[in-house]
């Protein structure tokens, strides 16, 4: 037994798969979810109000996810759990933590961050519009509330899920107007090869691909998104292919470019970041043991690098070794050793995920001005060009300070990708050469009071006020 | 006119009474905020900027862009709070 305080942010496979490791070693670790029930977003479980088939919600991975789901509800006992609980700032050895409108400290000893990730975007006209939404997005709408995005939905964009989504509609009694990958056909055949270390997983892919074709859905690769038409709403999407336009009437967008890991509180944390070439994103560095830079801070899934549900599990249970025997418990090497060559597949699989799915290489170059870059305070690429013309910026920061990108509540998870590809097209520098913007608390917007509550304020003695 | 469509054939659940832009609505037991004004709406709110309608983006509680607006004070994001009997909303500026 330890006394060592163990905390888990983050209830998807990663976290879970930590936890019953801990536990296993005697450990009863602390999981933090923001969540109401656990599961993650690939595994997220609908309300209790509205409970369907796992077959349903999960198709192909539901063995997978009644796995990981009834383990942890089997390791409940013997978990302090969290659910509804946001990690709002991370410092030293102390989380700040909000449940209920109230927030409270949180001290541990080791720290397993298991975050996850949300859609990487790469916005184009018209994306504001009601009805368009992130792939993900489309997605949670079916799986947590029973909903389509719109009866007509056109899926786009690139990236595996995709095809996942758009084949879920199209099962789910939606009309899928159409798939516009902006990634060439061509780039599936080239990645092949290393898709192949993972074959089930490829086959998936092929095998949505054939049922959507099958069903009569239009499927079309090395697309250029142009513009979402509608007044109040989405009506109709404008694209083009080999140099002819088009244009797909629908109730609903979906479209999201891949994954982006959520590492706010990894860099809160204090850890060091290395620019990935393969995401084409800084994340936090980590060893293949998943311990980061800062001694008793871990990393695990996809909130560390984007390697999906499989490898999260892997990397949560491996993580939690690597924390059990920092605090000088016996950790099984064999296990360590069999969960990092099971990692290693994930990863050469990853790659050949990145060629399949390229981010359409031009993208910046071909935004226009009046593209909104930011959802929040409405800036535009062509006010982001300017200001990196005008006062020769070359670096996120100072960019947000100058233009307000990433400064809304969203603290910069939509708009980041698209702006640093905007910096550095304006300024002709390489992505990883404008940086990364700098991760300030609170993660996500707190209530003022709390603020007010949370601040250390002595009254002021009568003798001092001013009135 | 409604944004999301439900799912067919599912289990019937508890009706939950709100109100929405000063009409009396219903919903769902198990919906979030979004998923009840988005059934019968097409708007969560508007930009404080242009006016603009939007109707929140990723769902999960990333992008801050679902917040709605209820007549008794607080904001809600949408997306991740669960829709509760008797709550106010509004869409538009009174």
């Amino acid at each position: 037994m330890t006394s060592a305080t163990v905390v888990i942010v983050g209830a998807g496979p990663a976290g879970m798969r930590a936890a019953e490791q801990l536990v296993a070693a005697g450990v009863r670790p602390i999981v933090i979810d923001e969540a109401p029930r656990f599961g993650g977003q690939i595994y997220r479980q609908p309300p209790m109000a509205l409970q369907r088939e796992r077959r349903d919600l999960y198709g192909f991975e539901a063995g997978k996810a009644a796995a990981v789901l009834d383990r942890f509800t089997a390791l409940l006992p013997h978990i302090d759990y969290r659910p509804d609980t946001l990690v709002w700032q991370a410092e030293g050895k102390t989380l700040q933590l909000l449940r209920d409108g109230r927030s409270e400290p949180q001290a541990f000893d080791a720290l397993i961050l298991a975050t996850g990730a949300t859609d990487r975007v790469l916005p184009f006209p018209g994306w504001t519009l009601p009805g368009v939404y992130t792939l993900g997005a489309a997605q949670v709408a079916l799986k947590y509330q029973a909903c389509l995005i719109g009866p007509r939905v056109v899926f786009a964009g690139t990236g595996p899920l995709l095809y996942l989504v758009a084949w879920q509609y199209a099962s789910h009694g939606g009309q899928v107007a159409a798939v516009l990958d902006s990634a060439a056909f061509g780039a599936k055949l080239a990645a092949l090869p290393k898709m192949l270390a993972r074959p089930s997983v490829a086959a998936k892919g092929a095998y949505f691909l054939a049922r959507l074709r099958l069903a009569g859905v239009p499927v079309h690769h090395g697309v250029q998104l142009l513009k979402a038409e509608g007044e109040s709403r989405v009506t109709g999407l404008t694209w083009q292919a080999g140099g002819v336009q088009h244009r797909t009437a629908c109730d609903a967008v979906g479209f999201g470019h891949g994954l982006r890991s959520e590492t706010q509180l990894a860099d809160m944390a204090g850890c060091a970041f290395d620019y990935n070439p393969l995401e084409q994103a800084w994340l936090p560095r980590r060893s293949a043991a998943g311990r980061s830079s800062v001694r008793g801070v871990y990393l695990a899934g996809d909130g560390a690098a984007i390697l999906g549900a499989d490898a999260a599990e892997l990397s949560g249970a491996r993580a939690a070794l690597a924390a059990l025997q920092d605090v000088a418990l016996p950790v099984s090497q064999a296990t360590a050793a069999q969960l990092e060559s099971a990692s290693r597949r994930q990863l050469r699989f990853r790659e050949g995920l990145e060629t399949a799915f390229a981010l359409p290489p031009r993208w910046a170059a071909e935004a226009p001005d009046e593209l909104i870059v930011c959802r929040c305070e409405e800036v535009t690429a062509g006010e982001l060009r300017l200001c990196a013309k005008a006062t020769g910026t070359r670096e996120m920061n100072r960019l947000k300070a100058l233009t307000r990108i990433g400064m809304g509540r969203c603290q910069g998870r939509i708009c980041a990708p698209a702006a640093a590809r905007l910096l550095a097209d304006a300024v002709g520098c390489e992505l990883k050469d404008v940086g990364r913007l700098r991760s300030q608390a609170p993660v996500k917007p707190l209530p003022i009071r709390l603020m007010r509550d949370t601040v250390d304020s002595e009254p002021v003695p009568l003798d001092e006020r001013d009135d | 006119m409604a944004l999301l469509q439900r799912l067919k054939n599912l289990a019937p659940r508890a009706t939950v009474h709100f109100e929405l832009d000063g009409a009396a609505c219903s919903a769902q037991q198990g919906d979030t905020v979004l998923t009840a004004i988005l059934t019968q709406a097409d708007r969560l709110r508007e930009t404080e900027f242009g006016a603009q309608p939007r109707a929140g983006f990723c769902l999960i509680g990333a992008c801050q862009d679902c917040w709605v607006q209820s007549v008794d004070g607080p904001r809600f994001r949408a997306c991740s709070t669960g829709l509760e009997d008797g709550m106010r909303l509004c869409t538009r500026p009174a």
